[in-house]
């Protein structure tokens, strides 16, 4: 399977997903430049975390108008899967590919931590080698992670099961300081209607080498090599 | 074809939480101006516009704030000001 992580001005955890698919995952991988608009037959998309175009006007803002967003917008209408981690995520909902937005974190402070969330639903092409319900340990690092929507939009997307991540507390944090950045409903996380366009503020792609301390974003990437292949 | 000066500010949608108009009116009541209140962070932003006439230069200015300048999740905008330069 391909996977192709595209590179914008500014990305900075283009080379992280690079090596997670190529080392970790044992797949293939290629980088895409923002100004291209060839998608290289990739599989799979993925948003990369950073600072694209230095979070200018907003987060995401001027990056969804990139060349590359016309076929990776395309791709994603043909139902193929993309993955938009952190500022991918900030640039997926900028893009109209998940509802919602990212805001400023409650705190105004940047937070850069492991932290606690919770897999909501395990039914879906990215979280299939998780269990229903269980705890993993990603890091966070952003400034501007603050999901929100309307009443209406966050109600349709618990009772669709698209939540699939949630801030949760863990044994070493207080209940009420678990969620990092006031996100609405402790969101971290969510997929769009069809399933196929993955959006989440935690890392999973830092978290998938012993050697850094931390393995619980591997599954991810397992999950997606099952359903795609299968 | 005439040019256009036009002002537009992009606020928080009244109702969401605001932390940095929050932390600016704590740091206002810090300093005494307790009568303050309702304190929102936004942007303004001044640019330059070639249009047929003023309607259109707000038109266009209002197509610019749907499709980039203002997140129409969270955001309103207002074109604050449309002059001729």
């Amino acid at each position: 399977m391909k996977f192709g992580i595209v590179t914008f001005p500014g990305s900075n955890c283009d080379y992280d997903a690079y090596r997670a698919v190529v080392e970790a995952l044992g797949e293939d991988a290629t980088y895409l430049w923002h100004k291209d608009h060839d998608l290289q037959d990739a599989d799979v998309v993925v948003l990369p975390g950073g600072f694209s175009y230095g979070d200018y006007l907003r987060a995401g803002a001027i990056a969804r108008f990139s060349p590359i967003m016309r076929e990776v917008v395309a791709h994603a209408r043909r139902g193929g899967p993309v993955l938009g981690i952190c500022n991918g995520f900030q640039i997926a909902c900028e893009a109209g590919l998940l509802p919602g937005a990212l805001q400023r974190n409650a705190s105004l402070k940047f937070v850069c931590a492991p932290i606690t969330v919770r897999v909501e639903n395990h039914d879906t092409r990215f979280t299939s080698r998780y269990e229903q319900g269980q705890l993993i340990t990603l890091p966070i690092a952003h400034g501007d992670g603050r999901y929100s929507a309307d009443d209406a939009t966050l109600d349709r997307l618990e009772g669709e099961g698209q939540v699939v991540f949630r801030y949760a507390p863990n044994r070493l944090q207080a209940t009420e300081a678990y969620n990092p950045n006031g996100s609405m409903r402790d969101i971290a996380g969510i997929v769009s209607k069809e399933g196929n366009v993955l959006g989440m503020m935690p890392h999973p792609e830092r978290a998938v080498d012993p050697v850094l301390g931390a393995t619980d974003g591997l599954a991810l990437f397992d999950s997606i090599l099952q359903r795609v292949a299968a | 074809m005439s040019r256009f000066r036009v002002a537009i500010q992009v606020v928080p949608r009244r109702g969401l939480l605001d932390p940095q108009g929050k932390a600016v009116a704590d740091a206002l009541h810090t300093l005494g101006f307790g009568g303050v209140s309702g304190v929102h962070v936004g942007r303004h932003l001044v640019l330059d516009l070639d249009a047929q006439n003023e309607a259109d230069a707000r038109k266009l200015t209002r197509q610019m704030c749907e499709k980039l300048l203002a997140n129409p999740v969270t955001e309103d905008f207002e074109i604050a000001a449309v002059a001729s330069v």
